[in-house]
């Protein structure tokens, strides 16, 4: 070890050795207090290649990518860029040591044009003129070289989430990376707009760049990395080149056994009308208008899937239909119309007339997280005669509604007296989905049901899910995966911009079909190619909004 | 993942930290140039070694638990009460208006009219903020500490210009009817024959704080009223998801905590003074912060929390009593108690989580030691 030449985050790019990997990490370990984030990992990625690091949530993927980047210490190993041991004790220096990352929550000020995000941090002297100039200039070579298209003079809150990404990457470029690594970065595009993202990063390994792509999508994967490294539980389980591993390996290696990707379900036999919405609309409290007139129904024993990148109007369409938001237009349940912006448009009045709502964010409403799972399990429904006598609550007899709710969904750790936090996400989810189900509810609002969620879980879940539809229970299901979409439902509504975009039926829709609904797009005039409609549009929405 | 056991959480952490606080606060004495040593003595044998020293010490604790449990209430709900004080001086009106209103003919009728005069002013005094806070937007830490200013101000005014008896010179009310005049420690021991000084202002409000803390408990732990505060404390988005109306939660939590800050008035108002004087409360509003700060916002910490207070706060009369240590600096211990229980918990609780942790692994090692790896040849 003595004879290692360290380096405080600057390799000596006089001698980069081609056959030495990019990035090798040898033992990395990492635990914040009694867990284990990081065990002992080695990876190592060649120059000019794309790698993927896949795993689940709370896997360690993102931990060991801030370690790289300077924002943990590890507690134990070494990194090595291009052969040199370098230390990344901060983000400065592993810029210095060419590393640029793109972070699944952008960290870009909204109200600053693309130049002035550019050169944020890398200003060349008190004055911005020409570090400006300079880096107009350079973008425009970049734009020319990856095919990096934004306007350097757009301000970031008119930019479309895509554009908004392009520009993080521009960014990393800008200040010479080498190693680019990517969190999670189409959880917020469309099909088209994800795709556009590969072709990008085709183009900057062609260029010799560096890239790690860490998602939880193993179609990505597949598609676009040449070699994947496997994490679970903190462990790094197994590193294979793509081509020869399959997404149901891939799918294994991450969950510990064998796992079923495809769902079985029969076709759907929809009864009677269960929810009718009627020109909805929600206006928030800036005064901006989220839903802008929807109408849609589900039937009993159906499931109706709501398509649609982030922040297109779902949440907002799940809370009011859930007495969180205030609303107008006509909403029905079993034919009776029900109070949208009354006295009683609150989340009990919507649970007594047959709404149960498995909420989107499950740590912020779904559950309390210090509270005990017994007390979680009654959570909107306390005031339920059953579990109260008198004046006083029963808690033994919520523990043992709790007892058997843990126990028929499976959750683990099975003691109800274990907080919420102190559950895996996918337990917490079952918690959610456990309580809200046994209630057996007319109308069962879901929303991204797996987000945050192991394999294992979501089988559970979906079938869960699927079990209700064909007990006669009315099922809106809101999710960012398209893959969740299409497998789960029985028709398909695309949301774009507060609006309802189509509706289409799974067995005669396709992904790009939808990508294009979910870009606001419907038809593509001619002369103008699907990519250029697409982008016109987004960007448009992202100025109007 | 809990990391250490729960005795390990509620006594030895606040045990530490409080003794960390005593040895800063010795070393504050050591600098003034007295004994440290000699100091706690004397405050220990003039606040726990005779049933006078017994009797203040319990008086202080009593108006400690009563503004405790205010503050505690309100934190439930992730509210920070900072009236305590003019709640409580609010209340001392309307317990001094309930005495003073017919001539009692026993203290058993006169007790619980004047808790309900002394709870309902204070909770009528913090209603004005929790309806600002729920309606408007403004912050209960802002609006509760004008609001003392404002009491202080009112009270002050009606003792002057209406309360004060014609002819006296003295801001206060007239004294209390007889039969408003609540039973000291000395009389209701005396009935078991039990010897007990009749010179401190300890009386039956003692009895009434700890029904006040088993009450609060209930409150919190048993009813669907207390679920929904504590739930509504912990997340305000899952509140509303559940359908807790904000609203309301915070309206109600608010009067409960105005209402027990006000109660506090029977001990110190009816049980001590036996009438109205400017500054009854002296302080023990904002006390409650700190007593409710270390014991966790629970009934039984606020307890003991209280308890530890009224002996600081009794032990510091005698230290300025027999030493020449100003009762001020009874004021720093108190801060520094403050202090460590409170800003810096974690400071404490970091190095104990970690100490326990460290031997649960050591535990965990020795029954089933790590297979060794093969070694490498």
């Amino acid at each position: 070890m003595a004879l290692d030449t360290e380096t405080s985050g600057r390799p000596s790019p006089a001698a980069p050795d081609a056959s030495a990997p990019a990035i090798e990490l040898r033992g990395i370990s990492k635990s914040f207090g009694p867990v284990q984030a990081n065990k002992d990992i080695s990876i190592r990625v060649m120059p000019g290649t794309i790698h993927g690091i896949i795993g689940e949530n709370g896997a360690g993927k993102s931990t060991l990518m801030s370690i790289l980047y300077g924002f943990y210490k590890a507690d134990a190993g070494e990194i090595f860029i291009n052969g040199q041991k370098t230390e990344i004790p901060d983000s400065q220096a592993a810029i210095r040591a060419g590393i640029g990352m793109v972070f699944q929550h952008f960290k870009l000020v909204e109200n600053f044009t693309v130049l002035e995000n550019v050169i944020l941090g890398v200003e060349d002297g008190p004055m911005l003129r020409p570090s400006l100039s300079k880096a107009r200039s350079a973008l425009k070579s970049l734009a020319k070289e990856y095919e990096l298209n934004v306007d350097p003079d757009a301000v970031i809150q008119d930019l479309s989430v895509g554009h908004q990404q392009r520009v993080e990457i521009l960014k990393a470029l800008y200040r010479q990376a080498q190693i680019l690594i990517l969190d999670e970065p189409t959880g917020v595009l469309t099909p088209a707009e994800a795709d556009q993202l590969f072709r990008i990063l085709a183009r900057l390994k062609e260029e010799g760049k560096t890239i790690v792509l860490i998602t939880h999508k193993l179609r990505e994967i597949m598609d676009t990395t040449d070699t994947v490294s496997v994490m679970r539980r903190g462990e790094m389980t197994a590193t294979v080149t793509t081509a020869g591993t399959s997404p149901e390996e891939l799918a294994e290696l991450m969950v510990g056994r064998k796992v079923l990707l495809e769902i079985d379900k029969k076709p759907a036999k929809p009864g009677k009308r269960v929810l009718e919405v009627e020109n909805l609309r929600v206006v928030d409290s800036a005064g901006v208008e989220r839903l802008k007139g929807v109408s849609l129904h589900v039937a009993a024993g159906e499931i109706l899937g709501i398509a649609g990148v982030a922040g297109n109007g779902q949440t907002e369409l799940l809370e009011v239909l859930g007495g969180i938001q205030k609303g107008t237009g006509t909403v029905r349940i079993n034919g009776e119309e029900i109070d949208l912006s009354g006295k009683y448009s609150d989340a009990r009045t919507r649970r007594h007339r047959g709404i149960a709502h498995v909420p989107e964010d499950r740590q912020r409403e779904g559950l309390i997280m210090d509270f005990f799972a017994w007390e979680n399990s009654c959570f909107g429904y306390h005031d339920d005669p059953a579990y109260n006598r008198g004046l006083l609550t029963d808690n033994d007899a919520i523990r043992r509604d709790a007892e058997k709710k843990i126990e028929k969904y499976d959750i683990r750790p099975t003691n109800c007296w274990q907080t919420a936090k102190n559950f895996s996400g996918g337990n917490q989810q079952k918690l959610v989905v456990a309580r809200e189900m046994e209630r057996d509810p007319e109308l069962l609002l879901v929303g991204q049901p797996t987000r945050g969620v192991d394999i294992g879980a979501i089988e559970f879940i979906h079938r869960q899910i699927i079990a209700l539809r064909d007990a006669g229970r009315a099922v809106l299901l809101v999710s960012v995966e398209l893959d969740e979409i299409m497998s789960m439902s029985d028709r398909i509504a695309v949301m774009f911009d507060g609006r309802i975009m189509g509706e289409r039926l799974p067995s005669e829709t396709d992904e790009r079909e939808l990508g294009l609904l979910m870009a606001g797009v419907d038809s593509v005039p001619d002369g103008v190619s699907e990519a250029e409609a697409i982008e016109r549009n987004l960007d448009r929405a992202a100025r109007g909004s | 993942m809990d990391t250490m056991p729960k005795w390990a959480d509620v006594l030895l952490v606040p045990l530490i930290s409080i003794l960390i606080a005593f040895f800063f606060s010795g070393l504050v004495i050591l600098a003034i140039g007295e004994n440290p040593v000699e100091a706690i003595g004397v405050m220990i044998e003039g606040s726990l070694t005779s049933s006078y020293g017994w009797g203040y010490t319990l008086y202080y604790t009593t108006n400690f638990i009563f503004t405790g449990l205010a503050v505690s209430v309100a934190f439930q709900a992730r509210m920070f009460n900072i009236g305590g004080e003019g709640q409580a001086m609010i209340g001392g009106l309307g317990v001094a208006l309930v005495c003073l209103a017919i001539p009692w003919p026993h203290w058993t009728l006169a007790l619980p009219s004047a808790l309900l005069g002394g709870a309902l002013f204070g909770a009528l005094w913090a209603a004005i903020p929790a309806y600002l806070q729920a309606a408007r937007g403004s912050h209960i830490v802002i609006t509760t500490i004008m609001f003392n200013f404002i009491a202080f101000s009112v009270l002050n005014y009606l003792l002057v210009n209406v309360l004060k008896p014609q002819g006296s010179m003295d801001p206060a009310s007239a004294t209390f009817p007889p039969g408003a005049e609540l039973p000291r420690f000395s009389e209701i021991l005396g009935i078991f024959g039990i010897p007990f000084s009749s010179a401190p202002p300890v009386n039956v409000s003692f009895f009434v704080a700890i029904l006040a803390c088993f009450l609060v408990w209930l409150l919190m732990w048993r009813t669907r009223l207390g679920y929904e505060i504590r739930a509504f404390g912990h997340s305000q988005t899952g509140a509303v998801y559940a359908g807790i109306s904000p609203f309301r939660i915070t309206m109600i939590a608010m009067l409960i905590s105005g209402g027990l800050a006000g109660a506090m008035a029977i001990n110190n108002v009816m049980g001590e003074s036996q009438r109205l004087v400017m500054n009854a409360v002296e302080g023990a509003g904002f006390i409650g912060i700190a007593v409710a700060l270390m014991g966790r916002s629970h009934p039984v910490g606020v307890f003991l929390a209280a308890l530890l207070f009224g002996f600081l706060y009794q032990g510091g009369a005698e230290l300025s009593l027999w030493t020449n240590i100003p009762r001020e600096l009874i004021v720093v211990i108190q801060a520094l108690v403050i202090l460590f229980t409170g800003a810096l918990d974690n400071m404490v609780r970091m190095p104990v989580e970690r100490a326990f942790l460290a031997r649960k692994r050591r535990q965990e090692r020795k029954p089933s030691p790590k297979p060794e790896r093969k070694p490498a040849e």
